[in-house]
């Protein structure tokens, strides 16, 4: 039962750690790697505060054991920053949206949309509510995360037919 | 979308869209939780739960758990009773005793009764696992309609019962009003046991500063009087508390208390010399942590003429406020404020029951126990409608407060400062589009399907004024629910704002500097809000009753218009003219009808920084000002008829849903869902939206999914999110909001309450349109939540 | 809500896994794949194994085979593989209409076809798609593979006729060939996503007159493990789909209801034929089109 070395890449760094084998991929994250944008809610796979990208498609990080994400890449709400550090153009949305009030369950939801944009750039409202459904939300009631998600399903469109 | 109201005045920052200050950092990933706080060398906190309802504590043996390497510490009970005072409760109950950790007797399952500090959580759950504790286990009291009786376990047998409270109030002359009318309606309605149940537990990082004698907190907090009770707890002075205001709280509505949290992992820190933190996990949150609301049955009797006019109401509440009482019983206490609802009644009697049981306690809940009241009241409403056969809607416009009314006194006392309550009525019914929504009920109906619209309206009560406490226990003669701001001017000619206070998703940084921004005609972008910690702060009772907008915003535009009447004097002073010459705009401080002569901002506080020479005489240096704001319009004791005004301000609000019923399995969709909302001047809209709709959204759990489910035994059934159901974006329709805007007199800006208004009606509104939709088969469900086997179960009875 | 500490082997081979099955001794060995059942239970100690098999390396555990007669799905393969899968939309769509209503992306993600089966949770989904496809389930241990039904494998609420050592590799789930083929399912569950509170999937081939040629129904939500309506399934063969709802109250027969904090027993048995007639309606629907 002693702690396992492995190498993850996190946010486009590799990163090697050594963590017991039942330490989560969030306690990895948050508490070995200082990555405290990744939040912890239930613990139990029902919340999706935990939600980060796992090669790209979103997953539970309260679900699954740092071991078992050697080399695999993660992304977490940090890495969704542009490389200089600006906002993403969704990130953007849910600020000009006001798709928080507590910022919580952000992050996750952050990472839930930036999933269902990556699959299906144009989202129908049901897609959309779909897509988010694993993550709760206790503050919004959810619409202005729609919204936020819209406006940047729109933003990409019109961004494409100028450009 | 929300419209912006017409009468908007010309304001440059308030009431218009603008970004909040606070999103910034949690789209970034940077909001900086309890959980991202890190002290060096703190050790974790991991409690072990009884598994028992009702038990004594026979032996604690902790040796084994000590014996775990990278355990430091084990505590039980016994130590921390001994070295700690009680907690407090709202009511005198010097014989209800309270300790974060069982003493003796374990008086519910999930009560803490040990706990563990080590290196880390994960080994101090193995160790907390490895302590052997013997209990006698015993007969749980559960059954709150049975507490009146003698014969139950007693929870706190010192106290000699399980009633906590029992006290009945007339005002107005209820049985003249009784006998002057023909028709009555009496019925049951129930509320059931649940709460707001934040994504992010509790968490408390505790350190005691040796070299300053200081114990630091940071915690994930929404409470007033925290520092004071964790002094008292600890026997140690005030002033050597510091909570720090910083901490970002991952929501609460109420329910973030954790004072039991915090005296446990402050006394661990006192004690062991190292920092100590305590989170949360979910198990530890939804069964001992402070997670637990209103579990309420009311029983109602409305007195009304054959228009439909209520004169009068009889409402006796009895509440099951758990094992251990807190502030809980007084959320029998706040109701009062607006115990009739917006609606024009002559005579109230009340009667609160308040008892304990061998459940985990219930701490306070968004609208402080008057969304369950609201919708007892609404659901006698839609009772007098049905007798009378008169329109749902048409009975709200008979017994509604009229615009010409205001300020518009109730029998208890409160006085409701303004509204128009038949015009957001009016714009619900016009924003549905009632006639096309009963339209598509029945075309839903006509498929076989089940489907019915809702109807409530519902006044939200804002400002916080806790005499209600006084109702319930003289000991708390408490006439005031302060807030301040501190507001400062550098030499450079920044605003910094120092509120004193956490957040937990309020906005109020955005509040601040909006309302400052606004006065003093600076960009809200460029204004720093600061929270103080307990320490550096001014009088403060913290961010609950729907209260920032109201009372911190005032205090805001009362020490932003301080400062700006500094400034003008240092202008008058230095251009050589009277005060009352110099107009401000734009920065610019000028003298009337002498636009050449002028200051700029800058130069003024440059001025009075550095400048002693250009100052006036006798003028304070620099640019501060500091309000301490009182709530308005309140401030004395109850009269000899025990009447008093509670909450200053009332926001008002119409809710319209409709829901469809699958009649095979009683499964509830919400289709659509319409309020109109008048909460005065919203200083900032996305926000405003967002509360309401966030509201409703807890109302819809509530009135449909949500419940601390126990057994007849008293265990929990409902300890983790598979069973306690926390409704998703499938769940919550899209809600259609418009916005009235009422000014409210008592306030700087005319800005009432909005944080509590969507949940303080949805569950009402759910109740009615679900009862619409079984109204064919002639079935009533007035019990919260109504879930699917509820209804289907009905039916089926119906069906045979 | 940690888990308690355990040994942890990532594995590269199906050998590897029965061999470490194989020593375990007194120890319980657990294999892990998605980890969306197991992982919950570990962190609420509800489930505390000495080890953790992780298979997710083992590259012949994952993949949809078309056989022709029957789709070979590997043990780990992704419920959001199926859910992607043209093949399974194309050629098993009563398990395409299941895996939807399995969790969420991020559990379907991580959650895999074989763990889903293995854990036997009375009321997921996949299970019941594959007993009422009469699946089989490929099971290895050191001493080679054996090829069991499904029918049988569910023996109680959480728990499955698996043998410590065994490693479940490959669910082969047969296609009906036949050209007028239909398939229903329905569930109800408190929230969509949730595990249902009782489910029903139905898949019948119609005759060219229309009528019920074979129809295969399971129940999940209904008794302490997911069921197969074989007294409604041989009821119906011969059946004109007009005769389907005088023939519901034969669900009775095979399901046993429980209470529990989600629904009554009463509740769950009613809806059940509810449901099953749903699903068969549908069924029927699909078939004759």
């Amino acid at each position: 039962m002693s702690d396992i070395e492995i190498t993850l890449n996190v946010n486009g760094r590799d990163r090697t750690v050594s963590v017991p084998p039942r330490m989560t991929l969030v306690d990895c994250l948050r508490d070995v790697l200082r990555l405290t944008g990744t939040h912890v809610g239930c613990e139990h796979g029902i919340c999706g505060a935990c939600s980060v990208m796992l090669d790209g498609e979103p997953i539970r990080s309260c679900l699954m054991f740092a071991v078992q994400a050697e080399g695999h890449s993660i992304t977490t709400v940090e890495g969704l920053l542009k490389e200089d550090g600006e906002l993403s153009d969704l990130q953007d949305s849910f600020w000009e949206c006001h798709a928080m009030q507590c910022g919580y369950c952000t992050p996750g939801m952050l990472v839930a949309s930036q999933s269902l944009l990556n699959e299906n750039p144009e989202p129908s409202e049901d897609e959309i509510r779909e897509a988010i459904s694993g993550n709760l939300c206790r503050c919004t009631g959810y619409q202005q995360i729609v919204e936020a998600i819209q406006m940047t399903a729109k933003r990409r469109r019109e961004g494409a037919s100028h450009g | 979308m929300v419209d912006a109201p017409a009468n908007l005045p010309n304001y440059r920052y308030v009431s218009r869209k603008r970004r909040t200050k606070e999103d910034r950092r949690f789209i970034s990933g940077r909001g900086k939780f309890v959980a991202d706080v890190e002290v060096p060398g703190m050790k974790h906190v991991a409690v072990l739960p009884s598994p028992h309802p009702r038990a004594n504590i026979v032996s604690i043996d902790t040796s084994a758990a000590l014996a775990l390497p990278g355990v430091h510490y084990v505590l039980t009970g016994d130590e921390l009773g001994e070295a700690t005072n009680s907690l407090f409760h709202g009511l005198d109950l010097p014989n209800v005793v309270w300790h974060p950790l069982a003493v003796g007797m374990t008086r519910y399952a999930g009560e803490w009764v040990a706990a563990v500090v080590a290196d880390s959580r994960y080994i101090a759950e193995d160790a907390a696992e490895l302590i052997d504790v013997e209990y006698e286990s015993l007969p749980a009291a559960v059954d709150s309609e049975k507490m009146l009786d003698e014969d139950q376990p007693l929870v706190h047998p010192a106290h000699g019962t399980n009633v906590l409270f029992r006290k009945t109030w007339t005002w107005g002359p209820v049985a003249d009003d009784f006998a002057s009318v023909t028709n009555t309606v009496s019925y049951r309605a129930r509320w059931g046991r649940s709460s707001t149940v934040p994504i992010e537990t509790f968490g408390v990082v505790a350190k005691w500063d040796d070299t300053h004698e200081i114990l630091d907190v940071w915690a994930s907090i929404q409470m007033p009087q925290y520092q004071d009770q964790i002094a008292s707890a600890l026997r140690i002075p005030m002033n050597q508390v510091r909570v720090h205001n910083d901490v970002d709280v991952g929501g609460s509505y109420g329910v973030k208390r954790g004072i039991k949290h915090t005296v446990l992992v402050s006394y661990l820190a006192k004690k062991l010399g190292f920092p100590v933190r305590f989170i949360e996990d979910r198990l530890d949150n939804m069964s001992g942590g402070d997670a637990h609301g209103p579990d309420r049955i009311f029983d109602i009797t409305m007195a009304f003429d054959d228009e439909g006019v209520i004169k009068s109401m009889k409402i006796r509440a009895l509440d099951d406020v758990g094992a251990y009482p807190g502030r809980a019983p007084l959320q029998l206490g706040k109701p009062i404020t607006a115990l009739c609802g917006p609606y024009r009644v002559n005579s109230i009697e009340y009667e609160a029951i308040s008892v304990t049981s061998n459940k985990t306690g219930q701490v306070p809940v968004r609208g402080f126990g008057q969304s369950p009241t609201n919708f007892a009241v609404e659901t006698g409403i839609e009772r007098v409608a049905k007798y009378l056969r008169i329109d749902r809607v048409e009975v709200r416009v008979r017994n509604l407060v009229r615009k010409d009314e205001f300020p518009w006194q109730i029998p208890p006392g409160s006085r409701y400062d303004s509204g128009d309550f038949h015009a957001v009525l009016e714009s619900a019914v016009k924003t549905s589009n009632w006639d096309d929504l009963i339209a598509r009920r029945d075309a839903l109906r006509a498929k076989g399907r089940l489907a019915g619209v809702g109807i409530a309206t519902c006044l939200e009560p804002g400002g916080g004024n806790n005499i209600f406490e006084f109702l319930f226990n003289p000991k708390l003669e408490i006439t005031t629910f302060v807030e301040s701001v501190l507001i400062k001017v550098d030499p450079t000619g920044v605003v910094s704002a120092m509120m004193c206070t956490t957040t937990s998703g309020q906005g109020h940084e955005t509040l601040v500097s909006t309302i400052a921004g606004e006065e003093l005609e600076r960009d809200p972008d460029d204004i720093r809000v600061l929270h103080a910690d307990s320490l550096e702060a001014l009088p403060t009772r913290s961010p609950v009753a729907s209260r920032m907008a109201i009372v911190l915003g005032t205090a805001t535009s009362k020490a932003a218009r301080e400062i700006k009447s500094k400034m003008i004097t240092i202008a008058a002073h230095d251009l050589g003219v009277e005060q009352d010459r110099i107009e401000y705009a734009d920065g610019e401080f000028s003298v009337r009808g002498e636009p050449a002569r002028k200051l700029g901002w800058n130069e003024i506080c440059h001025i009075a920084h550095k400048q002693f020479h250009r100052m006036p005489p006798g003028h304070e240096l620099g640019l501060q000002a500091y309000a301490v704001q009182q709530v308005p319009g309140a401030g004395g004791l109850p009269n000899e008829k025990n009447e008093v005004p509670l909450y200053p301000c009332f926001s008002f609000q119409a809710h319209v849903p409709l829901v469809e019923i699958d009649p095979d399995t009683g499964k509830v969709k919400v289709h659509d869902y319409f309020i109109a909302h008048d909460c005065g001047t919203a200083i900032n809209p996305d926000i405003v939206r967002g509360m309401i709709i966030g509201g409703v959204a807890h109302g819809i759990g509530a009135a449909l999914y949500e419940k601390f489910e126990y057994d007849v035994d008293g265990q929990l059934l409902a300890g983790t999110f598979v069973d306690y159901l926390l409704p998703s974006a499938h769940e919550i329709p899209g809600v259609t909001d418009i916005e009235h805007c009422t000014p409210s007199p008592l306030t700087s800006l005319g800005q009432k309450g909005s944080g509590e208004g969507g949940y303080l009606g949805a569950p009402a509104a759910i109740a009615s349109a679900v009862n619409d939709a079984l109204a064919p088969y002639d079935i009533e469900i007035n019990e919260l939540p109504i879930r699917a086997r509820d209804i289907e179960a009905a039916l089926f009875e119906k069906t045979q | 809500m940690k888990a308690a500490a355990f040994d942890y082997v990532r594995a590269s081979s199906i050998d590897e896994i029965c061999r470490l099955l194989a020593d375990a001794g007194d120890d319980e060995r657990k294999i892990i794949a998605g980890g969306q059942t197991l992982v919950p239970l570990m962190a609420m100690r509800m489930a505390r194994p000495d080890m953790l098999i992780d298979i997710n390396d083992v590259a012949e555990l994952a993949g949809i085979h078309d056989r022709g007669d029957h789709i070979a799905f590997g043990a780990g393969t992704r419920q959001r593989a199926l859910e992607r899968s043209d093949v399974v939309s194309e050629r098993l769509p009563l398990l395409a209409k299941a895996v939807r209503n399995v969790g969420h992306i991020q559990t379907r993600n991580r959650g895999t076809i074989g763990g889903s089966i293995v854990h036997g949770d009375p009321s997921s989904e996949i299970p019941l798609a594959a007993l009422a496809l009469d699946a089989k389930l490929v099971l290895r241990n050191l001493s080679g593979e054996t090829e069991i039904a499904i029918d049988g494998f569910f023996e109680a609420a959480m728990v499955t006729n698996i043998e410590p050592d065994q490693l479940l590799t490959e669910i082969r789930i047969p296609v009906w060939q036949a050209a007028r083929v239909g398939t229903g399912f329905h569930e109800t569950a408190s929230r969509q996503g949730d595990f249902a509170i009782v489910a029903a999937a139905a898949q019948v081939e119609l005759s060219d007159s229309g009528s019920i040629v074979r129809a295969a129904v399971t129940v999940g939500g209904a008794a302490p493990s997911p069921v197969k309506l074989h007294t409604l399934e041989a009821a119906l063969a011969g059946v004109s789909p007009d005769g389907i709802d005088a023939l519901m109250n034969l669900v009775d027969q095979d399901i046993d209801p429980d209470t529990d904090v989600h629904a009554t027993a009463a509740y769950r048995q009613r809806v059940a034929r509810k449901l099953v007639s749903r699903a068969l309606a549908d069924a029927v629907e699909e078939a004759g089109k």
